[in-house]
Protein backbone atom coordinates (compact mmCIF):
# COMPACT_ATOMS: atom_id res chain seq x y z
CA UNK A 1 0.00 0.00 0.00
CA UNK A 2 1.69 3.05 -0.97
CA UNK A 3 0.94 6.20 0.41
CA UNK A 4 0.38 9.52 -1.45
CA UNK A 5 2.84 11.78 -1.62
CA UNK A 6 1.92 15.18 -2.07
CA UNK A 7 3.95 17.26 -4.89
CA UNK A 8 4.88 19.87 -2.64
CA UNK A 9 6.35 17.63 -0.01
CA UNK A 10 8.46 16.04 -2.78
CA UNK A 11 9.59 19.13 -3.81
CA UNK A 12 10.93 20.09 -0.14
CA UNK A 13 12.12 16.96 0.33
CA UNK A 14 14.09 17.19 -3.31
CA UNK A 15 15.50 20.37 -2.44
CA UNK A 16 16.91 19.29 1.00
CA UNK A 17 18.30 16.07 -0.56
CA UNK A 18 20.26 18.06 -3.18
CA UNK A 19 21.80 20.86 -0.90
CA UNK A 20 22.90 18.11 0.87
CA UNK A 21 23.84 15.93 -2.05
CA UNK A 22 26.19 19.13 -3.46
CA UNK A 23 27.21 20.14 -0.35
CA UNK A 24 29.08 16.40 0.16
CA UNK A 25 29.87 16.93 -3.64
CA UNK A 26 30.99 20.42 -3.52
CA UNK A 27 35.13 20.47 -2.59
CA UNK A 28 35.06 17.70 -5.96
CA UNK A 29 33.28 20.56 -8.07
CA UNK A 30 35.32 23.20 -6.87
CA UNK A 31 38.53 21.54 -7.57
CA UNK A 32 37.14 20.27 -10.91
CA UNK A 33 36.12 24.11 -11.69
CA UNK A 34 39.69 25.30 -10.37
CA UNK A 35 41.71 23.26 -12.73
CA UNK A 36 39.86 25.14 -15.62
CA UNK A 37 41.45 28.21 -14.39
CA UNK A 38 44.71 29.80 -14.72
CA UNK A 39 46.89 30.26 -11.85
CA UNK A 40 46.16 33.88 -11.02
CA UNK A 41 42.06 33.33 -11.60
CA UNK A 42 42.75 30.51 -9.03
CA UNK A 43 43.26 32.75 -5.79
CA UNK A 44 41.76 35.79 -6.77
CA UNK A 45 39.87 37.29 -4.22
CA UNK A 46 36.67 37.07 -4.34
CA UNK A 47 36.91 34.05 -5.83
CA UNK A 48 34.64 33.68 -9.08
CA UNK A 49 32.37 30.49 -9.59
CA UNK A 50 31.87 29.88 -13.19
CA UNK A 51 32.28 33.32 -15.13
CA UNK A 52 36.07 32.75 -16.05
CA UNK A 53 38.26 32.09 -18.83
CA UNK A 54 38.03 28.26 -19.43
CA UNK A 55 41.23 26.81 -19.83
CA UNK A 56 42.75 23.28 -20.58
CA UNK A 57 46.45 24.74 -20.08
CA UNK A 58 46.56 23.14 -16.39
CA UNK A 59 45.87 19.54 -17.90
CA UNK A 60 48.38 19.86 -20.59
CA UNK A 61 51.19 21.25 -18.35
CA UNK A 62 50.71 18.48 -15.79
CA UNK A 63 50.51 15.84 -18.88
CA UNK A 64 53.65 17.25 -19.85
CA UNK A 65 55.70 16.90 -16.64
CA UNK A 66 57.31 13.44 -17.52
CA UNK A 67 56.23 11.78 -14.16
CA UNK A 68 52.53 11.96 -14.78
CA UNK A 69 52.37 9.36 -17.31
CA UNK A 70 54.40 7.41 -15.29
CA UNK A 71 52.59 7.39 -12.09
CA UNK A 72 49.47 6.87 -13.99
CA UNK A 73 50.91 3.47 -15.46
CA UNK A 74 51.95 2.29 -11.90
CA UNK A 75 48.98 3.38 -10.39
CA UNK A 76 47.18 0.86 -13.08
CA UNK A 77 49.79 -1.91 -12.90
CA UNK A 78 49.62 -1.76 -9.19
CA UNK A 79 46.23 -2.00 -8.16
CA UNK A 80 45.18 -3.80 -11.48
CA UNK A 81 48.08 -6.51 -10.69
CA UNK A 82 48.21 -6.41 -6.73
CA UNK A 83 44.04 -7.52 -7.48
CA UNK A 84 44.38 -10.35 -9.80
CA UNK A 85 47.72 -12.12 -7.74
CA UNK A 86 45.05 -11.45 -5.13
CA UNK A 87 41.94 -13.30 -6.95
CA UNK A 88 44.30 -16.26 -7.68
CA UNK A 89 44.78 -17.10 -4.32
CA UNK A 90 41.63 -15.92 -3.40
CA UNK A 91 39.27 -18.15 -5.42
CA UNK A 92 40.48 -21.83 -4.52
CA UNK A 93 40.58 -20.49 -0.30
CA UNK A 94 37.68 -19.23 -0.40
CA UNK A 95 35.45 -21.70 -3.27
CA UNK A 96 36.52 -24.86 -0.72
CA UNK A 97 35.07 -22.64 2.50
CA UNK A 98 32.07 -22.04 1.13
CA UNK A 99 31.46 -25.87 -0.71
CA UNK A 100 33.43 -27.93 1.86
CA UNK A 101 33.36 -26.24 5.28
CA UNK A 102 35.20 -27.71 8.05
CA UNK A 103 34.48 -27.09 11.78
CA UNK A 104 37.59 -24.77 11.61
CA UNK A 105 36.67 -22.78 8.30
CA UNK A 106 34.71 -20.26 10.70
CA UNK A 107 38.13 -19.54 12.91
CA UNK A 108 40.32 -19.20 9.36
CA UNK A 109 38.17 -16.66 8.00
CA UNK A 110 38.13 -14.19 11.21
CA UNK A 111 41.48 -15.48 11.79
CA UNK A 112 42.31 -13.43 8.14
CA UNK A 113 40.42 -10.74 8.75
CA UNK A 114 42.04 -9.98 12.17
CA UNK A 115 45.34 -9.82 10.07
CA UNK A 116 44.19 -6.79 7.92
CA UNK A 117 44.15 -5.20 11.68
CA UNK A 118 47.84 -5.52 11.98
CA UNK A 119 48.99 -2.16 12.39
CA UNK A 120 51.16 -1.51 9.27
CA UNK A 121 53.61 0.29 11.03
CA UNK A 122 54.68 -2.71 13.58
CA UNK A 123 55.93 -4.19 10.12
CA UNK A 124 57.18 -1.15 8.23
CA UNK A 125 60.86 -1.39 9.09
CA UNK A 126 61.14 -5.05 8.75
CA UNK A 127 59.55 -4.76 4.83
CA UNK A 128 61.91 -1.76 3.84
CA UNK A 129 64.86 -3.75 5.41
CA UNK A 130 63.78 -7.10 3.45
CA UNK A 131 62.62 -4.73 0.07
CA UNK A 132 66.23 -3.34 0.31
CA UNK A 133 67.72 -6.68 1.08
CA UNK A 134 66.27 -8.36 -2.26
CA UNK A 135 66.99 -4.93 -3.95
CA UNK A 136 63.17 -4.26 -4.54
CA UNK A 137 62.70 -0.86 -2.92
CA UNK A 138 60.76 1.23 -5.34
CA UNK A 139 59.54 -1.73 -7.55
CA UNK A 140 56.33 -2.03 -9.30
CA UNK A 141 56.67 -5.83 -8.10
CA UNK A 142 57.32 -4.84 -4.60
CA UNK A 143 53.90 -2.90 -4.42
CA UNK A 144 52.21 -5.47 -6.48
CA UNK A 145 52.82 -8.15 -3.30
CA UNK A 146 52.17 -6.20 -0.88
CA UNK A 147 49.40 -4.23 -1.56
CA UNK A 148 47.75 -8.14 -2.37
CA UNK A 149 49.10 -9.27 1.06
CA UNK A 150 47.07 -6.68 2.96
CA UNK A 151 43.94 -6.78 0.44
CA UNK A 152 43.83 -10.58 0.38
CA UNK A 153 41.46 -10.78 3.10
CA UNK A 154 39.08 -8.74 1.83
CA UNK A 155 39.18 -10.42 -1.25
CA UNK A 156 38.78 -14.04 -0.19
CA UNK A 157 35.54 -12.56 2.56
CA UNK A 158 34.11 -10.98 -0.06
CA UNK A 159 34.54 -14.06 -2.88
CA UNK A 160 33.55 -16.48 0.12
CA UNK A 161 29.95 -14.56 0.80
CA UNK A 162 29.38 -14.97 -2.48
CA UNK A 163 30.32 -18.63 -3.54
CA UNK A 164 28.10 -19.20 -0.29
CA UNK A 165 25.40 -18.31 -2.09
CA UNK A 166 25.59 -20.55 -4.79
CA UNK A 167 23.21 -23.62 -4.42
CA UNK A 168 25.38 -27.11 -3.97
CA UNK A 169 22.29 -28.37 -5.20
CA UNK A 170 23.29 -27.74 -8.42
CA UNK A 171 26.76 -29.12 -8.87
CA UNK A 172 24.64 -32.42 -7.33
CA UNK A 173 22.54 -32.23 -10.26
CA UNK A 174 24.63 -31.43 -12.79
CA UNK A 175 26.46 -34.76 -11.59
CA UNK A 176 23.65 -36.72 -12.07
CA UNK A 177 23.35 -35.50 -15.82
CA UNK A 178 26.62 -37.02 -16.24
CA UNK A 179 28.81 -33.89 -16.63
CA UNK A 180 32.15 -34.39 -16.12
CA UNK A 181 34.39 -32.37 -13.32
CA UNK A 182 35.88 -29.80 -16.52
CA UNK A 183 32.09 -29.59 -17.86
CA UNK A 184 31.29 -28.91 -14.03
CA UNK A 185 33.46 -25.99 -13.65
CA UNK A 186 33.55 -24.82 -16.91
CA UNK A 187 28.91 -24.41 -17.49
CA UNK A 188 27.52 -24.62 -14.12
CA UNK A 189 29.94 -23.16 -11.70
CA UNK A 190 31.94 -20.20 -13.79
CA UNK A 191 28.65 -18.88 -14.76
CA UNK A 192 27.42 -18.67 -11.46
CA UNK A 193 30.46 -17.17 -9.75
CA UNK A 194 31.53 -14.79 -12.23
CA UNK A 195 29.74 -11.75 -11.36
CA UNK A 196 30.53 -12.12 -7.69
CA UNK A 197 34.25 -12.46 -8.74
CA UNK A 198 34.08 -9.64 -11.15
CA UNK A 199 32.37 -7.17 -8.28
CA UNK A 200 35.38 -8.27 -5.84
CA UNK A 201 37.82 -7.24 -8.66
CA UNK A 202 35.91 -3.84 -8.94
CA UNK A 203 36.29 -3.06 -5.41
CA UNK A 204 39.74 -4.34 -4.97
CA UNK A 205 40.72 -1.95 -8.03
CA UNK A 206 39.19 0.77 -5.88
CA UNK A 207 40.72 0.06 -2.71
CA UNK A 208 44.29 -0.85 -3.86
CA UNK A 209 44.09 2.20 -6.33
CA UNK A 210 43.68 4.80 -2.91
CA UNK A 211 45.73 2.98 -0.97
CA UNK A 212 48.41 5.42 0.53
CA UNK A 213 50.14 4.04 3.33
CA UNK A 214 52.72 1.47 1.34
CA UNK A 215 52.68 3.36 -2.14
CA UNK A 216 54.29 6.43 -0.32
CA UNK A 217 56.51 4.75 2.51
CA UNK A 218 58.23 1.90 -0.37
CA UNK A 219 58.04 4.48 -3.28
CA UNK A 220 60.59 7.13 -4.37
CA UNK A 221 60.45 7.76 -7.58
CA UNK A 222 60.49 4.54 -10.30
CA UNK A 223 57.42 3.31 -8.58
CA UNK A 224 55.46 5.58 -7.23
CA UNK A 225 51.96 5.78 -8.25
CA UNK A 226 49.22 8.45 -8.50
CA UNK A 227 48.61 8.42 -4.88
CA UNK A 228 52.24 10.24 -4.16
CA UNK A 229 52.04 11.79 -7.74
CA UNK A 230 49.97 15.29 -7.11
CA UNK A 231 51.89 15.74 -3.43
CA UNK A 232 55.28 18.33 -4.59
CA UNK A 233 52.04 20.93 -6.38
CA UNK A 234 52.74 23.24 -3.42
CA UNK A 235 50.32 26.48 -4.22
CA UNK A 236 49.70 26.28 -7.51
CA UNK A 237 46.19 25.13 -7.10
CA UNK A 238 44.87 25.53 -10.74
CA UNK A 239 47.98 22.65 -11.48
CA UNK A 240 46.97 20.75 -7.86
CA UNK A 241 43.35 20.45 -8.70
CA UNK A 242 43.88 18.97 -12.80
CA UNK A 243 46.65 16.67 -11.57
CA UNK A 244 43.94 15.77 -8.50
CA UNK A 245 41.71 15.54 -10.95
CA UNK A 246 43.60 13.39 -12.88
CA UNK A 247 44.09 10.98 -10.46
CA UNK A 248 40.87 10.68 -8.98
CA UNK A 249 38.69 10.46 -12.33
CA UNK A 250 38.99 6.69 -13.32
CA UNK A 251 38.20 5.49 -10.21
CA UNK A 252 35.29 7.98 -9.66
CA UNK A 253 33.89 6.33 -12.60
CA UNK A 254 34.53 2.94 -11.50
CA UNK A 255 33.28 3.87 -8.13
CA UNK A 256 29.98 5.13 -9.47
CA UNK A 257 29.49 2.06 -11.80
CA UNK A 258 30.08 -0.33 -8.59
CA UNK A 259 27.89 1.21 -5.79
CA UNK A 260 25.67 -1.55 -5.94
CA UNK A 261 27.88 -4.07 -5.03
CA UNK A 262 29.92 -1.47 -2.91
CA UNK A 263 27.91 -2.20 -0.04
CA UNK A 264 27.58 -6.08 -0.05
CA UNK A 265 30.97 -6.57 -0.76
CA UNK A 266 32.90 -3.93 2.41
CA UNK A 267 30.53 -5.47 4.46
CA UNK A 268 31.04 -8.85 3.71
CA UNK A 269 27.51 -9.69 2.64
CA UNK A 270 26.53 -8.63 6.52
CA UNK A 271 24.21 -5.75 4.79
CA UNK A 272 22.36 -6.27 1.54
CA UNK B 1 28.50 -34.84 0.06
CA UNK B 2 31.91 -34.04 1.36
CA UNK B 3 34.35 -37.13 1.05
CA UNK B 4 37.58 -37.82 2.99
CA UNK B 5 39.33 -36.77 -0.66
CA UNK B 6 37.36 -33.56 -1.36
CA UNK B 7 38.14 -32.70 2.79
CA UNK B 8 41.79 -33.14 2.03
CA UNK B 9 41.54 -31.08 -1.48
CA UNK B 10 40.09 -28.95 0.09
CA UNK B 11 42.58 -28.26 2.46
CA UNK B 12 45.06 -27.79 -0.28
CA UNK B 13 42.91 -24.98 -2.09
CA UNK B 14 42.93 -23.04 1.26
CA UNK B 15 46.75 -23.49 1.77
CA UNK B 16 48.53 -20.65 -0.50
CA UNK B 17 46.33 -18.23 1.10
CA UNK B 18 46.54 -19.17 4.82
CA UNK B 19 50.66 -19.85 3.88
CA UNK B 20 51.53 -16.28 2.49
CA UNK B 21 49.32 -14.83 5.07
CA UNK B 22 51.15 -16.13 8.01
CA UNK B 23 54.81 -15.40 5.93
CA UNK B 24 53.40 -11.92 5.88
CA UNK B 25 52.44 -12.01 9.85
CA UNK B 26 55.26 -14.03 11.06
CA UNK B 27 58.55 -12.67 9.15
CA UNK B 28 58.06 -8.90 9.66
CA UNK B 29 56.61 -9.27 13.22
CA UNK B 30 59.14 -11.83 14.56
CA UNK B 31 62.09 -8.84 13.03
CA UNK B 32 60.20 -6.18 14.88
CA UNK B 33 59.90 -7.91 17.97
CA UNK B 34 63.53 -8.99 17.52
CA UNK B 35 64.87 -4.93 16.72
CA UNK B 36 62.53 -3.80 19.75
CA UNK B 37 64.59 -5.64 22.53
CA UNK B 38 67.89 -4.23 20.55
CA UNK B 39 69.98 -0.64 20.43
CA UNK B 40 69.67 -0.29 16.65
CA UNK B 41 70.12 3.25 15.28
CA UNK B 42 71.86 2.78 12.07
CA UNK B 43 72.36 6.38 11.42
CA UNK B 44 74.95 6.37 14.37
CA UNK B 45 76.52 3.12 13.71
CA UNK B 46 75.49 1.77 16.77
CA UNK B 47 73.86 -2.14 17.30
CA UNK B 48 73.67 -3.58 20.50
CA UNK B 49 71.52 -7.07 20.14
CA UNK B 50 69.94 -7.18 23.29
CA UNK B 51 69.16 -4.01 25.66
CA UNK B 52 66.32 -6.00 27.63
CA UNK B 53 63.33 -3.85 27.85
CA UNK B 54 64.91 -0.52 27.55
CA UNK B 55 62.79 0.16 24.20
CA UNK B 56 59.52 -0.36 25.71
CA UNK B 57 60.34 1.20 28.63
CA UNK B 58 60.91 4.42 27.40
CA UNK B 59 58.37 4.21 24.68
CA UNK B 60 55.65 3.91 27.13
CA UNK B 61 56.76 6.30 29.71
CA UNK B 62 57.28 9.05 26.80
CA UNK B 63 54.86 11.24 26.91
CA UNK B 64 54.17 11.36 23.72
CA UNK B 65 53.34 7.97 24.04
CA UNK B 66 49.74 9.04 25.87
CA UNK B 67 49.31 11.71 23.63
CA UNK B 68 49.59 9.77 20.67
CA UNK B 69 46.80 7.43 22.21
CA UNK B 70 44.25 9.87 23.45
CA UNK B 71 45.09 11.91 19.86
CA UNK B 72 44.07 8.46 17.94
CA UNK B 73 41.06 7.92 19.96
CA UNK B 74 39.87 11.40 19.52
CA UNK B 75 40.55 10.80 15.39
CA UNK B 76 38.66 7.70 15.52
CA UNK B 77 35.41 8.50 18.06
CA UNK B 78 35.27 11.84 16.36
CA UNK B 79 35.41 10.51 12.92
CA UNK B 80 32.77 7.78 14.00
CA UNK B 81 30.69 9.87 15.88
CA UNK B 82 29.99 12.13 12.42
CA UNK B 83 29.64 9.82 10.06
CA UNK B 84 27.27 7.49 12.04
CA UNK B 85 24.66 10.20 13.08
CA UNK B 86 25.45 11.80 9.98
CA UNK B 87 24.93 8.44 7.74
CA UNK B 88 21.56 7.51 9.63
CA UNK B 89 20.40 11.18 8.49
CA UNK B 90 21.33 11.18 5.08
CA UNK B 91 20.30 7.69 4.84
CA UNK B 92 16.50 8.57 5.80
CA UNK B 93 16.35 11.86 3.93
CA UNK B 94 18.10 9.95 0.80
CA UNK B 95 15.38 7.22 1.39
CA UNK B 96 12.55 10.07 1.29
CA UNK B 97 10.36 11.02 -2.37
CA UNK B 98 12.67 13.20 -4.37
CA UNK B 99 12.98 13.94 -8.44
CA UNK B 100 16.57 12.28 -9.16
CA UNK B 101 17.17 10.31 -6.35
CA UNK B 102 20.09 8.37 -8.09
CA UNK B 103 22.03 11.05 -9.08
CA UNK B 104 22.13 12.17 -5.44
CA UNK B 105 23.54 9.03 -4.63
CA UNK B 106 26.16 9.49 -7.31
CA UNK B 107 26.55 13.19 -5.77
CA UNK B 108 26.54 11.62 -1.82
CA UNK B 109 29.08 8.34 -2.71
CA UNK B 110 31.42 10.18 -4.87
CA UNK B 111 33.91 11.52 -1.75
CA UNK B 112 34.75 7.73 -0.73
CA UNK B 113 36.79 7.32 -3.91
CA UNK B 114 38.97 10.01 -3.81
CA UNK B 115 42.13 8.74 -2.77
CA UNK B 116 43.48 10.25 0.54
CA UNK B 117 46.34 11.85 -0.66
CA UNK B 118 44.35 13.87 -2.75
CA UNK B 119 41.62 14.92 -0.39
CA UNK B 120 43.91 15.78 2.29
CA UNK B 121 45.63 18.29 -0.29
CA UNK B 122 42.21 19.66 -1.51
CA UNK B 123 41.56 20.70 1.78
CA UNK B 124 44.93 21.69 3.39
CA UNK B 125 44.68 24.25 0.02
CA UNK B 126 41.82 25.07 -1.12
CA UNK B 127 39.62 25.41 2.02
CA UNK B 128 42.13 25.66 5.14
CA UNK B 129 44.79 27.89 3.67
CA UNK B 130 44.40 30.75 5.94
CA UNK B 131 45.71 33.42 3.26
CA UNK B 132 43.70 31.62 -0.10
CA UNK B 133 41.49 28.87 1.20
CA UNK B 134 37.29 29.13 0.82
CA UNK B 135 36.91 29.53 4.15
CA UNK B 136 39.02 32.52 4.71
CA UNK B 137 37.48 33.87 1.83
CA UNK B 138 33.86 33.17 3.35
CA UNK B 139 35.57 34.50 7.22
CA UNK B 140 36.58 37.58 5.39
CA UNK B 141 32.72 37.78 3.79
CA UNK B 142 31.46 37.86 7.10
CA UNK B 143 33.76 40.67 8.06
CA UNK B 144 35.70 38.05 10.32
CA UNK B 145 39.36 37.71 10.81
CA UNK B 146 40.32 34.24 8.62
CA UNK B 147 41.28 31.27 10.91
CA UNK B 148 44.21 29.21 10.45
CA UNK B 149 42.41 25.37 10.58
CA UNK B 150 45.25 23.36 10.49
CA UNK B 151 47.37 25.07 13.14
CA UNK B 152 44.43 26.66 15.25
CA UNK B 153 42.36 23.42 15.31
CA UNK B 154 44.11 20.71 13.77
CA UNK B 155 42.97 17.84 15.02
CA UNK B 156 39.36 19.18 14.26
CA UNK B 157 40.75 19.74 10.33
CA UNK B 158 41.35 16.36 10.21
CA UNK B 159 38.36 14.94 11.78
CA UNK B 160 36.51 16.72 8.80
CA UNK B 161 38.31 15.79 6.24
CA UNK B 162 38.54 11.64 6.63
CA UNK B 163 34.79 12.06 8.00
CA UNK B 164 34.21 13.62 4.59
CA UNK B 165 35.89 10.79 3.19
CA UNK B 166 33.67 7.91 5.25
CA UNK B 167 30.44 9.65 5.36
CA UNK B 168 29.19 8.51 1.76
CA UNK B 169 30.72 4.99 2.94
CA UNK B 170 28.30 5.30 6.10
CA UNK B 171 25.25 6.59 4.32
CA UNK B 172 25.35 4.04 1.75
CA UNK B 173 25.31 1.30 3.64
CA UNK B 174 22.73 2.73 6.26
CA UNK B 175 20.91 3.40 3.07
CA UNK B 176 20.48 0.06 1.98
CA UNK B 177 19.51 -1.38 5.40
CA UNK B 178 16.94 1.47 5.72
CA UNK B 179 15.62 0.67 2.25
CA UNK B 180 14.89 -3.19 3.88
CA UNK B 181 12.98 -1.90 6.35
CA UNK B 182 9.31 -2.93 6.52
CA UNK B 183 7.10 0.05 5.30
CA UNK B 184 4.03 -1.63 6.44
CA UNK B 185 5.40 -1.37 9.88
CA UNK B 186 6.01 2.29 9.73
CA UNK B 187 2.96 2.60 8.61
CA UNK B 188 0.91 0.99 11.18
CA UNK B 189 2.82 3.07 13.55
CA UNK B 190 2.00 5.99 12.01
CA UNK B 191 -1.57 5.11 11.99
CA UNK B 192 -1.55 4.15 15.63
CA UNK B 193 -0.64 7.87 16.27
CA UNK B 194 3.22 7.16 16.90
CA UNK B 195 5.02 11.02 16.38
CA UNK B 196 7.87 10.62 14.41
CA UNK B 197 10.47 10.48 16.94
CA UNK B 198 9.36 7.54 19.09
CA UNK B 199 8.64 5.65 15.32
CA UNK B 200 12.75 6.44 14.70
CA UNK B 201 13.62 5.84 18.14
CA UNK B 202 11.83 2.00 18.39
CA UNK B 203 11.40 1.04 14.82
CA UNK B 204 13.81 2.68 12.33
CA UNK B 205 16.95 2.74 14.69
CA UNK B 206 16.33 -1.05 16.21
CA UNK B 207 16.31 -1.93 12.63
CA UNK B 208 19.88 -0.30 11.97
CA UNK B 209 21.62 -1.62 14.72
CA UNK B 210 23.25 -4.17 12.28
CA UNK B 211 24.10 -2.37 10.18
CA UNK B 212 25.70 0.58 12.57
CA UNK B 213 27.91 -2.55 13.83
CA UNK B 214 29.27 -3.21 10.97
CA UNK B 215 29.97 0.28 9.70
CA UNK B 216 31.51 0.34 12.96
CA UNK B 217 33.70 -2.25 12.80
CA UNK B 218 34.67 -1.35 9.08
CA UNK B 219 35.72 1.83 9.75
CA UNK B 220 37.34 1.51 13.09
CA UNK B 221 39.39 -1.29 10.90
CA UNK B 222 40.36 1.05 8.40
CA UNK B 223 40.64 4.69 11.03
CA UNK B 224 43.17 3.41 13.41
CA UNK B 225 45.80 3.07 10.72
CA UNK B 226 44.95 6.51 9.39
CA UNK B 227 48.09 8.08 7.95
CA UNK B 228 48.10 9.85 4.29
CA UNK B 229 45.94 13.16 6.01
CA UNK B 230 48.46 13.87 9.11
CA UNK B 231 51.48 12.95 6.25
CA UNK B 232 50.01 15.63 3.75
CA UNK B 233 48.32 17.81 5.90
CA UNK B 234 50.18 18.54 9.71
CA UNK B 235 52.49 15.98 9.16
CA UNK B 236 52.08 14.99 12.95
CA UNK B 237 52.66 18.64 14.20
CA UNK B 238 50.18 20.35 16.47
CA UNK B 239 49.22 17.80 18.67
CA UNK B 240 47.95 15.20 15.69
CA UNK B 241 50.55 12.70 16.14
CA UNK B 242 48.68 9.72 16.19
CA UNK B 243 50.49 6.24 18.00
CA UNK B 244 50.80 4.97 13.86
CA UNK B 245 53.10 8.39 12.83
CA UNK B 246 54.84 8.31 16.26
CA UNK B 247 55.83 4.57 15.89
CA UNK B 248 56.30 6.22 11.83
CA UNK B 249 58.57 8.99 13.13
CA UNK B 250 60.51 6.95 15.50
CA UNK B 251 61.38 4.68 12.76
CA UNK B 252 61.93 6.15 9.80
CA UNK B 253 62.52 10.22 10.38
CA UNK B 254 64.81 9.83 13.46
CA UNK B 255 65.79 6.61 13.01
CA UNK B 256 65.76 4.89 16.13
CA UNK B 257 64.72 1.39 14.81
CA UNK B 258 64.74 -0.07 18.27
CA UNK B 259 62.57 2.31 19.69
CA UNK B 260 60.20 2.77 17.23
CA UNK B 261 60.05 -1.23 17.01
CA UNK B 262 58.68 -1.75 20.55
CA UNK B 263 56.51 1.08 19.87
CA UNK B 264 55.73 -0.87 16.84
CA UNK B 265 54.77 -4.04 18.68
CA UNK B 266 53.13 -1.97 21.63
CA UNK B 267 50.31 -0.55 18.79
CA UNK B 268 50.14 -4.25 17.34
CA UNK B 269 48.72 -5.61 21.03
CA UNK B 270 47.16 -2.71 21.08
CA UNK B 271 45.33 -3.32 18.06
CA UNK B 272 45.02 -6.92 19.12
CA UNK B 273 43.03 -6.26 21.87
CA UNK B 274 40.98 -3.93 19.91
CA UNK B 275 39.99 -6.62 17.10
CA UNK B 276 39.18 -9.35 19.65
CA UNK B 277 36.33 -6.94 20.84
CA UNK B 278 35.67 -6.61 17.76
CA UNK B 279 35.93 -9.86 16.16
CA UNK B 280 33.55 -11.29 18.94
CA UNK B 281 30.65 -9.09 17.40
CA UNK B 282 31.33 -10.11 13.96
CA UNK B 283 31.21 -13.74 14.82
CA UNK B 284 28.09 -13.02 16.78
CA UNK B 285 26.63 -11.38 14.42
CA UNK B 286 27.74 -13.33 11.25
CA UNK B 287 25.36 -16.56 13.06
CA UNK B 288 22.53 -15.04 12.78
Amino acid sequence: MARAITTQKKVMWTALAWAFGLTMFFPILWTFRTSFKTEAAAISDPPVWFFFDWTLENYVDVQARSNYPKALMNSIIISVGSTFLGILIAVPAAWSMAFVPGRKTKDVLLWMLSTKMLPAVGVLYPLVLLAKWLGVMDSRILLVVVLMLINLPIIVWMLYTYFREIPGEILEAARMDGAGLKAEILYVLTPMALPGIASTVLLNIILAWNEAFWTILLTTVNAAPLTSFSAPEGLFYAKLSAASMMAIAPILVMGWFSQKQLVRGLTFGAVK
Amino acid sequence: MSTARSKSAARLMIAPAVFVLLVWMLIPLCMTLYFSFADYRPMRGIFEAWIGFDNYASFVTSSSFLKSLFTILWMVGGILAITITGGVLMALLLDGPMFGQGIVRILVIAPFFVMPTVSALVWKNMFFNVDNGLFSYAYKFFGAQPFDFLSQAPLFSIIMIVAWQWLPFATLILLTAVQSLDSEQLEAAEMDGAPALSRFRFIILPHLSRAITVVILIQTIFLLSIFAEIFVTTNGAFGTRTLTYLVYQRVLESQNIGLGSAGGIVAVILANIVAIFLMRIVGKNLDN
